[in-house]
């Protein structure tokens, strides 16, 4: 984010330094005679005055300007210096022109006005318009050029060619010249730039340009009309495809909420056959253990904010992974080969440890605020991309890396392996079995703690956490393929992307429905899922 | 044929049940319109209700342990069939309060005039007549479950897995009453009754009549499922609970044996719903929450699978409990509940009425052996195993102390 402050600084710096005088800041007392000369003469002297005014393309001159146009410029009688006003009891309050400050009161028969009439007001649209084009902030020029934009004024076509033609920002010049084809559309200039004017919104293609055409497409006739119709056809082609991502983009952000939510399961249910009710509370233990660890930053050193989440991670994988071997250890190891009874018994654990929680730390959410680096967006295309949302994938992505690596490159990784598919076997070959258990389900739990840490980044942090993903998760699993993590992350996705496709058409909760039934269909169908196991392990 | 049939279904053990049953239904009702304020018979209302409710549970519970003490199916979606019984009994009550509502309009309940819906909608058609409702108490459970059912067990889908799909089934129903458009009251679901049959649903009478009518329905079900669980077919239903794949080599077609007694439970939970609701004069989608359907589970566990008795014993004691801790000790009622979870699966896994006979049996066979000893009496006979009871195959040949993991079923 502060990458991209910078970089519009340093355009903006460079805007100023290379656009030469019109943009350097003049004396401005050079400024007060013309000023001054508003207020002589008549209209035709006045509307000379202006436009001398906006040539000197001073951004100081602007406040003079608007105030002219709004019919708060006065002219002092006694010394013929202008001011802008506002009303202040029976008289006025004066305020300087060029410096803005405050310059005593006149009483009402002291002070004249400074008269416009409609052809006046025009001149100083434009000459406003020009001015806050040539600003040297680009914030400013991109702005102003939206608004013409948005009026469609014929009247801005000439500052915006005056503008453009000083322009240096790639992307202020391409806002401005869309401006000016929304421009041109409006105005009664000749076929050929209206049809240059289509051009250039049906490549601008987003739902702006859709509008402004579809009211072209209405209006005119002949060739702009038929240029109109190309190019809504095609603006709305491009609409579809982005959205089509944009679903997508949400599919894969849902999906790997879901798969890190999942994939601790995975490895308890998937390689252990154990039921872990109880897995949604290690995500929620870990959400707090965030919790937890920013408050302590809070109150201690507040610098280490941002680090708050890197430091939460290790922390919550300990604290959940602990856990979890306690209550291997404890409960789970008396009732193996007994799923149906697994499922109660974690049940009951889920219900101990989410009231030892709303105990502990109280039945409302908790505030696990988001470091500067996960909030904000930017847009890619026509999408907006929020950090968070990205980070999770990325950080799903790794998380599911890093399993990989754990169960395929390590030692306990293959004692693991070997436990799952042959226990017995195993046990000959001189592999502590009970060790493994406690450590599988450990490692289980403590991904669990992991992905409670970035759910603490986009959920309430309540008691009830866990409860929210239970279902979701052995949905996943289930409809992946037990004992298989690649399954569990196309399970994931697809569960994920369906959902979001399903949303704009069925509404939210209509869209999960379907997703449910889908899976209760798909397991008559697969009843082990995508990718199951196969070989004598599963018919054990 | 008949009167073997009923007969079969009497052992002690049913018949203290059946007394304890007959009593109740007759005193309590009794106690509260009979005897005077101030006396120590008197039963006060509330406590009529309540029984009442935990009477509901216990048929729901009762219609568990048919499917998962004897056939070894462990539903997670139990509460959805009580929810939808109970609905339907709901819309008989509400199309009841006609005029009464807030809007007064005579045909569609309040909330639908206040969501604007111009008539009633088709599926409401019908609900002003009991009968209908009544049928559709059962119907409509008993339609879910089989549709379901015919899919799981066709495709044998079994174990762990079956649990979770049926869990799933409840969660989407939970989600599918949630919605404002669905025309069951969305949030809020149905409330506000005025009357069951003609009779004011708030009077005394009416109230101690819910409540013998829960335990009439209560003892009918219990009848009807000991009977079935002591026919052949119960046999047959036990044998799949043990060892589906040899009773499905033996020639029996399991999914249909299966599918029965699946929706013969779906419909009894649907009457338990259609009980519950005028009783405490509220359904909403809260009653499809997966916890409930769990909970249920666990009274199950609690009194004892199998043994029908146990059902509802556990369904009532739990829930005693829980009125009490709720009320007395708020805090801690989860981690009773929680606490009870863990060290019943652990270290009673026949369930207290499970546990009881088996002392009980072993308590006899070792008079048995003493008087033989002694030198008089027969010698003993090995203990018959009750049906009922968990024979726990797979454990019988094996320590507990050895337990190993087993991929998931």
């Amino acid at each position: 984010m502060s990458l991209l402050k910078s970089f519009f600084l340093l355009v903006g710096l460079m805007v100023c330094a290379l656009s030469g005088p019109s943009f350097a800041q003049s004396d401005p007392e050079a400024l007060r005679p013309l000023i001054n000369g508003l207020a002589e003469g008549k209209y035709a002297e006045t509307e000379k005055q202006i436009g001398a005014l906006a040539a000197t393309g001073d951004p100081a001159v602007a406040p003079t300007l608007e105030a002219l146009g709004e019919g708060d410029l006065y002219v002092r009688k006694s010394d013929g210096a202008v001011f802008i006003t506002k009303k202040a009891g029976k008289g006025y309050a004066l305020t300087d022109p060029l410096t803005l400050e405050p310059a005593g009161e006149a009483g009402r028969r002291e002070v004249s006005k400074i008269k416009v009439n409609n052809k006046l007001r025009r001149v100083l649209r434009s000459a406003l318009g020009s001015l806050t084009l040539m600003a040297a902030d680009p914030h400013v020029r991109m702005a102003a050029a939206e608004a013409i934009f948005k009026a469609r004024d014929p009247d801005g076509i000439e500052a915006l060619d005056a503008a453009l033609a000083a322009e240096t920002d790639d992307g202020v010049r391409k806002v401005m010249e869309e401006a000016r084809a929304a421009a041109v559309l409006n105005s009664d200039l000749d076929e050929t730039r209206k049809l240059e004017a289509i051009e250039t919104l049906s490549v601008m293609g987003n739902r702006d340009a859709l509008s402004l055409l579809i009211g072209v497409q209405s209006s005119a006739n002949g060739a702009v009309r038929d240029a109109a119709t190309q190019a809504v056809a095609k603006i709305e082609k491009s609409i579809a495809a982005w959205d089509a991502a944009q679903n997508i983009w949400y599919g894969l952000s849902l999906g790997s909420v879901l798969l890190l939510a999942a994939i601790g399961l995975a490895i308890t249910f998937g390689v252990m056959g154990v039921i872990n009710m109880a897995h949604g509370e290690m995500v929620m233990i870990g959400a707090y253990v965030t919790f937890v660890v920013q408050e302590l930053i809070r109150t201690s050193a507040p610098g280490l904010f941002d680090y708050s989440l890197l430091i939460a991670l290790p922390l919550a994988f300990l604290t959940s992974g602990l856990i979890g071997v306690a209550i291997e250890r404890g409960v789970i190891r008396w009732l193996y080969g007994r799923p149906l009874e697994t499922l109660l018994a974690t049940w009951g654990i889920s219900l101990i440890l989410q009231q030892a929680v709303r105990s502990i730390f109280g039945p409302t959410n908790r505030e696990v605020g988001n470091p500067d680096w996960m909030s904000g967006a930017f847009e890619l295309g026509q999408m907006t991309i929020t950090y968070n949302r990205m980070w999770i994938i990325v950080f799903a992505m790794l998380v599911f890396a890093g399993l990989m690596l754990v169960l395929k490159k390590t030692p306990f990784g293959l004692y693991t392996r070997a436990v799952t598919q042959n226990r017995r076997m195993a046990a000959s070959m001189g592999i502590r079995t009970p060790w493994v258990d406690a450590m599988t389900f450990g490692l289980g739990s403590g991904i669990a703690g992991i992905a409670g840490v970035a759910l603490s980044q986009i959920d309430n942090v309540s008691p009830n956490l866990g409860q929210g993903y239970i279902i979701d998760s052995f949905m996943v699993v289930v409809f992946g393929g037990v004992g298989n993590l690649w399954g569990t992350l196309v399970g994931a996705m697809t569960l994920g992307i369906v959902n979001k496709f399903l949303e704009p058409y069925a509404g939210a909760v209509l869209g999960k429905i379907f997703v449910l039934v889908i899976i209760i269909l798909f397991i008559q169908k697969r009843p082990r899922g995508l990718f199951a196991l196969k070989g004598r392990a599963v018919e054990a | 044929m008949m009167t073997s049939f009923l007969f079969r279904a009497m052992d002690t053990r049913a018949g203290i049940f059946l007394a304890i049953m007959a009593a109740a239904i007759i005193l309590v009702p009794a106690g509260n319109l009979l005897a005077p304020e101030g006396s120590a018979f008197h039963v006060p209302n509330y406590a009529v209700t309540l029984m009442g409710k935990y009477l509901t549970y216990a048929l729901l519970a009762l219609a568990v342990d048919l499917v998962w003490g004897y056939c070894g199916i462990l539903s997670l979606g139990h509460a959805a069939f009580f929810a939808l019984g109970g609905y339907a009994m709901g819309m008989y009550l509400m199309r009841q309060i006609g005029t009464r509502g807030v809007y007064g309009d005579p045909n569609l309940p309040d909330f639908m005039v206040f969501l604007n819906w111009q008539e009633l909608p088709w599926y409401w058609y019908g609900f002003d007549m009991f009968w209908f409702a009544a049928l559709m108490v059962l119907l409509v459970p008993g339609f879910l479950a089989f549709v379901f059912g015919w899919f799981a067990f066709r495709s044998r889908v079994t174990g762990v897995y079956l649990s979770i799909i049926t869990q799933a089934l409840t969660y989407a129903l939970l989600l599918a009453f949630f919605r404002n458009d669905m025309g069951f009251g969305g949030n809020n679901g149905l409330t506000d009754f005025k009357d069951i049959l003609g009779f004011d649903i708030q009077a005394d009478t009416t109230r101690a009549g819910l409540f013998a009518a829960s335990g009439i329905a209560l003892v009918l079900c219990f009848i009807v499922c000991r009977a079935l669980t002591r026919s052949k077919l119960g046999k047959v239903l036990v044998a799949v609970r043990d060892a589906e794949s040899r009773t499905r080599f033996l020639g029996y077609r399991v999914e249909h044996y299966k599918l029965f007694v699946w929706t013969l439970s779906a419909m009894m939970a649907g009457i338990a719903g259609a009980l519950y609701v005028p009783q405490v004069g509220i359904i909403n989608p809260g009653e499809f929450a997966p916890a409930n359907s769990i909970e249920v589970v666990i009274w199950v566990a609690v009194g004892g699978r199998g043994t029908l008795v146990g059902a509802v014993l556990g369904a009532v004691l739990v829930n005693f409990a829980k009125t009490w801790f709720t009320g007395a000790l708020p805090d801690i009622w989860l981690f009773a509940l929680g606490g009870l979870f863990v060290f019943v699966t652990l270290f009673l896994p026949k369930g207290i009425v499970g546990t009881v006979s088996q002392g009980w049996t072993a308590l006899r066979q070792r008079k048995a052996s003493a008087a033989y000893e002694s030198g008089s009496g027969d010698p003993p006979s090995a203990p018959p195993q009750s049906p009922g009871a968990p024979a726990n195959v797979k454990h019988s040949n094996r320590a507990p102390v050895t337990a190993e993991p087993q991929p998931a079923e």
